[in-house]
C-alpha cells in the first residue's frame, strides 16, 4: 500500500510541476463556461439556455477530449521508464510490478479527477452564481454525474493506454498506438456502427445493436450523461441507447467494466515484459 | 552464509542458451570482479541474481533466500550501466524517491549525494547533469539504505580519473565495513588492487574464477624483469641462453629475461649478485594479461569444438 503510493505520489508532483493538472483543469473550466453560454448560439439564442442543453453539448465535447488527454498522460507509464532506464532499477526495488502499475494509476487517476473536478465545478459554481433562478438540485446532480462520468472515462483510457506502453519497446510506438484507440474508440467505431445498420439494410438483428454500443466506453459514457433528462436530446447512434433495456446503474457499472479489465489485462501484459 | 550462491545455473532465451552450468559464489564482505566480453553472460548473472530472471535450470540464492524476497531487495544495492533518471526532477528529489521506495531513512538522502561529490548540485535537475553526474547519482542510489549486497555494473563509466579512485576508494571502505560487492567491468586497469577475486565469462561459461595470484599461478603467465645499469650483461644473457631462458638486451647494459614459474627469485639473485643491477623492473602478469589468457584459451576450446 505505501509502495503504491510512493509510486503515485511521484506522478501527482509531476502532474503539478509540469503543470498537466493547471491546463487540463483551465482547458475544462473555459470549455464548460464557453459551451454553458455560447453553446447555443448555433439555434439563435445567446446565455444560458438550459442544465440538459449544457451537459449534452459538454459530454459530446468531453468525449473527445477526456480519453484524449488521458491517453496522453499515460501512454509512456511503462515505456517511457524503460527507455530511461529506471524501469529496470525500479524492479530491483520491494516493489511488485503490481504495486508499480497500480501505484501509477492512482496518480494520473487523481490528476484527471482533480483536473475535472476543478475545472468542470468552477463552471458548475459560475452557472450557480451567474444564472437566475437555476434549479440549484439539478444543476449538482447533473454537473455531479457528469464530472463523476467524465472522471471514469479517463481512467478507462488510462488503463487502456497502460496496455500499450507495457507491451511495446519503444516510445514513439506507444504514442502512435495511443492515438489509433482514441481514433477507434471516439470516431470509428460510431461511423462503423451506423455503417453496419446501413448496409444490412434491417436484416442485422436490432434487438442486438443497442448491446454493441456497450462495447466502446466512449458511447457508455455518452448514454450515461444524456439520459435521465424530460425529452431527451439523443441524436445519431445515441438515439439507438433508447432501445437499450438497461438501467443506469447498469451502464455505471459496464464503465468499472471498462476500467477493471483493461487494467487488468494491461497488468498481464506488464507481466510477460522482459526486463 | 554466502552472500551469493550460484549453483549449476543455465539459462535459455528461447534457443539460445547464454550462460552455461554457472557456479559463482560470493562470500560476506567479498568484492568479486566480473569480466568478460560483450555478450558473454555478464548481465545475465547480474540479472539472475537481481531476480529480474529466472534461471532455466540451477539455483540462485541471495542473502539466503530467493532473490525475488522482498528483504533480499531491501539489502542490496544495484547500480544499473545506463540510467538517465527522471530529467524533471533534481538529484535530491530523485533520491528521496527511491529512498521512500526502499524503505531508507530520508536523512541519508543529503548525506550520499554529498559523498558521492553532487553536493552543489543536488538541488540541479537532472536533465543538466553529465554522465558522470548520472553515474554517480547511481551510485548514490545503490547506496541507499546501506545494502549488504552491492552490484555494480560498470560503475566507472563517464568518471574522470579521481572519480575512479575515489569510487575504488569507497570499495575499499565498503567491503571493510563488511558489504559483498560484485564489479562488473570492462576497465581492467586499476581495479586489480580492489577486488578479492576475478570471475572470467565468455560465450556463457565460466573460464575462470579466483584471486589474482591463483590466478597467475594457474594461468602459468610469465613475470618479465627488466634490469639496466649492468656490469656483465653479456655474460648473464650467455648464461640465460644456454640455460634456456628468454632473455634479450634492452639498451647499453640492460637485458629483459622472462621468469617462467619458479625461476623468478633465481635470476633476481643472479641480477643482484653477479650483474649488480643499478634498476630493476618486475612485470607481473596483470589482470588484462590473465584476461587476454583466458580469453585465448576460451577461443581455442571453442574453435576446436568447432572443427571436431
Amino acid at each position: 500500500m505505501t509502495q503504491i503510493w510512493n509510486i503515485a505520489r511521484k506522478e501527482l508532483s509531476d502532474g503539478l510541476r509540469n503543470r498537466w493538472l493547471l491546463a487540463i483543469s483551465l482547458l475544462f473550466a473555459v470549455l464548460a463556461v464557453g459551451i454553458a453560454w455560447l453553446g447555443a448560439a448555433a439555434s439563435g439564442q445567446l446565455g444560458f439556455t438550459s442544465i440538459p442543453a449544457t451537459i449534452a453539448s459538454l459530454a459530446s465535447l468531453a468525449t473527445f477530449l477526456v480519453p484524449l488527454i488521458a491517453l496522453l498522460l499515460a501512454y509512456d507509464a511503462i515505456v517511457g521508464e524503460d527507455e530511461a532506464g529506471t524501469l529496470m532499477l525500479l524492479l530491483t526495488y520491494p516493489l511488485g510490478r503490481g504495486q508499480l502499475l497500480l501505484g501509477k494509476f492512482v496518480g494520473h487517476g487523481l490528476i484527471l479527477a482533480l483536473a475535472t473536478l476543478i475545472g468542470f465545478g468552477c463552471a458548475a459554481l459560475a452557472i450557480a452564481v451567474l444564472v437566475e433562478d437555476v434549479e440549484l438540485g439539478l444543476l449538482a446532480w447533473a454537473f455531479g454525474r457528469f464530472m463523476l462520468s467524465s472522471t471514469l472515462l479517463g481512467w478507462v483510457f488510462l488503463a487502456l493506454a497502460y496496455v500499450l506502453s507495457s507491451k511495446v519497446s519503444e516510445k514513439s510506438s506507444a504514442a502512435g498506438l495511443a492515438l489509433g484507440v482514441w481514433f477507434l474508440f471516439v470516431l470509428v467505431f460510431d461511423l462503423a456502427l451506423l455503417a453496419l445498420l446501413v448496409l444490412s439494410e434491417g436484416k442485422f438483428n436490432p434487438d442486438l445493436l443497442p448491446w454493441l454500443l456497450l462495447l466502446n466506453p466512449a458511447d457508455v459514457y455518452r448514454l450515461i450523461n444524456l439520459s435521465g433528462f424530460e425529452g431527451g436530446s439523443a441524436a445519431g447512434v445515441m438515439a439507438l441507447g433508447g432501445d437499450l433495456p438497461i438501467g443506469g446503474l447498469l451502464l455505471w457499472l459496464c464503465l468499472l467494466l471498462w476500467v477493471g479489465v483493461p487494467l487488468l489485462l494491461a497488468y498481464w501484459v506488464f507481466l510477460r515484459r522482459p526486463t | 552464509m554466502n552472500a551469493v550462491e550460484i549453483e549449476g545455473v543455465s539459462q535459455q532465451y528461447g534457443s539460445m542458451t547464454v550462460l552455461h552450468d554457472l557456479n559463482l559464489c560470493l562470500g560476506e564482505g567479498e568484492v568479486l570482479g566480473l569480466f568478460g566480453h560483450n555478450g558473454a553472460g555478464k548481465t545475465t548473472s547480474m540479472k539472475l541474481i537481481l531476480g529480474l530472471l529466472q534461471a532455466s535450470s540451477g539455483r540462485v540464492q541471495v542473502l539466503g533466500r530467493s532473490p525475488n524476497d522482498s528483504l533480499v531487495r531491501r539489502q542490496l544495492g544495484y547500480l544499473p550501466e545506463n540510467v538517465t533518471f527522471y530529467a524533471q526532477l533534481s538529484g535530491r528529489e530523485t533520491l528521496r524517491h527511491f529512498a521512500r521506495l526502499k524503505g531508507a531513512a530520508l536523512a541519508q538522502v543529503d548525506a550520499l549525494l554529498e559523498q558521492v561529490g553532487l553536493a552543489d548540485a543536488m538541488d540541479r535537475r537532472v536533465k543538466t547533469y553529465s554522465k558522470g553526474m548520472r553515474q554517480r547519482l547511481g551510485l548514490a542510489q545503490a547506496l541507499l539504505g546501506a545494502p549488504r549486497l552491492l552490484l555494480l555494473d560498470e560503475p566507472t563509466v563517464g568518471l574522470d580519473p579521481i572519480a575512479t579512485q575515489d569510487l575504488y576508494q569507497l570499495v575499499d571502505r565498503l567491503r571493510q565495513q563488511g558489504t559483498s560487492i560484485i564489479l562488473c567491468s570492462h576497465v581492467l586497469p586499476g581495479v586489480e588492487a580492489h577486488i578479492n577475486r576475478a570471475a572470467i565469462l565468455a560465450h556463457g561459461r565460466l573460464q575462470a574464477v579466483g584471486s589474482l595470484a591463483s590466478l597467475r599461478e594457474d594461468a602459468g603467465l610469465p613475470a618479465v624483469i627488466r634490469a639496466s645499469g649492468l656490469k656483465q650483461s653479456a655474460q648473464l644473457l650467455q648464461r640465460w641462453h644456454a640455460d634456456g631462458h628468454q632473455a634479450r638486451s634492452v639498451g647499453v647494459d640492460g637485458v629483459e629475461v622472462v621468469a617462467i614459474n619458479g625461476h623468478k627469485l633465481g635470476l633476481l639473485r643472479q641480477l643482484l649478485g653477479e650483474g649488480e643491477a643499478q634498476d630493476i623492473d618486475i612485470h607481473q602478469p596483470s589482470l588484462e594479461d590473465l584476461y587476454r589468457h583466458y580469453m585465448d584459451q576460451a577461443e581455442n576450446t571453442r574453435a576446436g569444438e568447432g572443427a571436431a
